[in-house]
């Protein structure tokens, strides 16, 4: 077994090597190198053909027109490019948006930028088990609300929003719906149509394709308008310039191929052995899973270790690569600002540890984590103060502690 | 995040992990930090009729460097004078496990666990501060 084990799958995924393979085809002189938009010679053919190849297996994959794809950087310039692209295009119509508190901070940076320009933007609270209430939601349209974004599945507690009961709600109202789908593209089945969304983020990193590229769906039918952040040749519609990265965009094309092929009994393992996980994690005492477990993507697993502080748990945990909610594992000394906005407290996003188990994960990672996990937790909870209060039957929730 | 290896060291083998019993006259307890925050320190010192502390357990919850500066606290304090235990300054552990500026806040939560569980003894003995220093 090949040690730390990788667990943190949505954090990133590895290059698949059938995606590699494909992608070096691209780069050099005995490749296909040239520049898409040259269409001077057969240099530039062939590249184009290979970008428009891998622009219809993305399409594929969320059942889209292959024209209502624009490459971009990533999921974070998808983001960033549906928020202002419409905010600033829909101006004049309203300058309202609405989005949930356990956005990624793509999402939620961008409409903080937004404000700053005097965008209004309403935050919902999502349900305590990461879920979008839809009467909240509609109770927070206006008049003026021009755009609505929600994101498919949560990067931390892998929750899954039901995005066509969301469209049903927003479209009827000429809403513009954007969705960041990068922790559920090939994952779960996407069909834009099915979910009635105008605007949706991709990344290929986080479906085994290359990090620095992704791509924005773009509704043509009703047609849906952004103003380009990006300016230089008015590539891609003109909505986003900049010379195509042949290599990176086949890299995402075939990976997203794969993923369209592979998923549902890609699904299936790792359903399987997320339930392993969760059924050996069991007989451990104060254990709690945060989000609902049964609308979740399955390669996710994320749990509260109560009592036990979840930096000083990675360390212990060495030899597993996995992510906490933690403040101590973040540069701002905050815990989880998605575990608090489900209302856990701060010492349950303090203790939390989330598990995404991906592609190459076995069966026996899974064993060993729960080995490992089960003498690790024993150690940590013999250190700490509040499991021996615990123990003592002390309510912590009683106690005055000095905050500082 | 990265440790040295004293962090390291005490965060895998830490010094005196346990508890005294709250209610000997010749134990102080001193408990900091709040489990929202993500640390809290449990310092207990037994201290013997000259004033000199003869033994210190600890239970730390919280980032491996707030364990770390916990355990080293509890080498330091032992043979210490209550005086002499009362002036190790934060900056001392954080020089000593050296600390990222981030972690800071763990060797002053120490000092802070330290100094509570000497006013708790000397609440407990009937000894204030102003008698002990004279």
């Amino acid at each position: 077994m090949r040690k730390p084990i990788y667990l943190d799958y949505s954090a990133t995924t590895p290059v698949d090597p059938r995606v590699a393979q494909v992608m070096c085809r691209y780069l050099t002189m005995e490749g296909d190198f040239g520049n898409p938009a040259s269409r001077s010679h057969a240099f530039g053919w062939e590249a184009e053909k290979a970008v428009e190849r891998a622009r219809a297996d993305v399409a594929a994959l969320i059942h889209a027109d292959p024209k209502e794809i624009v490459w971009t950087s990533g999921a974070t310039e998808s983001d960033n490019l549906a928020l202002k692209g419409v905010a600033r295009f829909y101006q004049n119509k309203g300058r309202h948006i609405v989005t949930v508190k356990t956005e990624h901070k793509a999402i939620l940076d961008t409409t903080r930028q937004l404000e700053r320009e005097g965008f209004e933007v309403t935050y919902l609270d999502p349900e305590p088990d990461g879920l979008l209430d839809l009467d909240k939601l509609a109770a927070a349209l206006r008049p003026d609300t021009i755009l609505v974004s929600v994101m498919h599945v949560n990067n931390e507690i892998g929750v899954i929003q039901d995005l066509a009961a969301i469209s049903r709600i927003v479209k009827p109202r000429g809403i513009i719906f954007h969705t960041d789908a990068a922790q559920s593209a090939g994952k779960i089945p996407i069909d834009v149509n099915a979910l009635g969304v105008d605007l949706l983020s991709l990344s290929a990193h986080k479906v085994y394709g290359p990090k620095g590229i992704g791509a924005l769906y773009v509704r043509r039918k009703p047609r849906v308008r952004l103003e380009a952040q990006m300016h230089g040749g008015g590539h891609e519609r003109g909505m986003r310039s900049g010379t195509l990265a042949t290599h990176q965009i086949v890299g995402m094309g075939e990976a997203f191929r794969l993923a369209h092929e592979e998923m549902e009994a890609e699904a299936t393992r790792l359903k399987a052995l997320r339930a392993r996980l969760l059924e050996g994690l069991s007989d451990i005492e104060e254990v709690y899973v945060n989000g609902d477990l049964e609308r979740r993507i399955p390669g996710n697993l994320n749990i509260s270790f109560n009592f036990v502080e979840g930096e000083s748990l990675i360390m212990a945990l060495k030899e597993l690569a996995v992510s906490s909610g933690s403040a101590c594992t973040s540069a701002s000394l905050e815990p989880s600002y998605v575990l608090r906005a489900l209302g856990r407290n701060d010492e349950l996003a303090h203790s939390s540890i989330r598990f995404t188990m991906g592609r190459f994960t076995t069966a026996e990672d899974v064993e060993y984590t729960i080995r490992l996990l089960h003498d690790k937790i024993g150690r940590l909870r013999e250190l700490s103060p509040l499991w021996e209060m615990y123990k003592d039957g002390v309510d912590l929730n009683s106690v005055q502690w000095a905050a500082h | 995040m990265a440790y040295g290896n004293k962090v390291l060291d005490h965060y895998e083998n830490p010094r005196n992990v346990g508890s005294f019993d709250k209610a000997d006259p010749s134990i102080g307890t001193g408990m900091v930090g709040a489990p929202a925050c993500g640390d809290v320190m449990k310092l207990q010192i037994r201290v013997n009729d000259d004033g000199v502390i003869e033994e210190a357990r600890f239970k730390t919850y919280g980032c491996g460097s707030a364990i770390a500066s916990s355990s080293l606290l509890t080498e330091w304090v032992k043979g210490k004078t209550l005086e002499q235990a009362g002036n190790i300054k934060n900056t001392d552990i954080a020089e000593e496990l050296a600390l990222p500026p981030v972690k800071i806040h763990c060797s002053v939560l120490a000092e802070d666990a330290i100094k509570a569980a000497i006013a708790d003894y000397r609440k407990k003995s009937g000894k204030d501060e102003s008698v002990d220093a004279a």
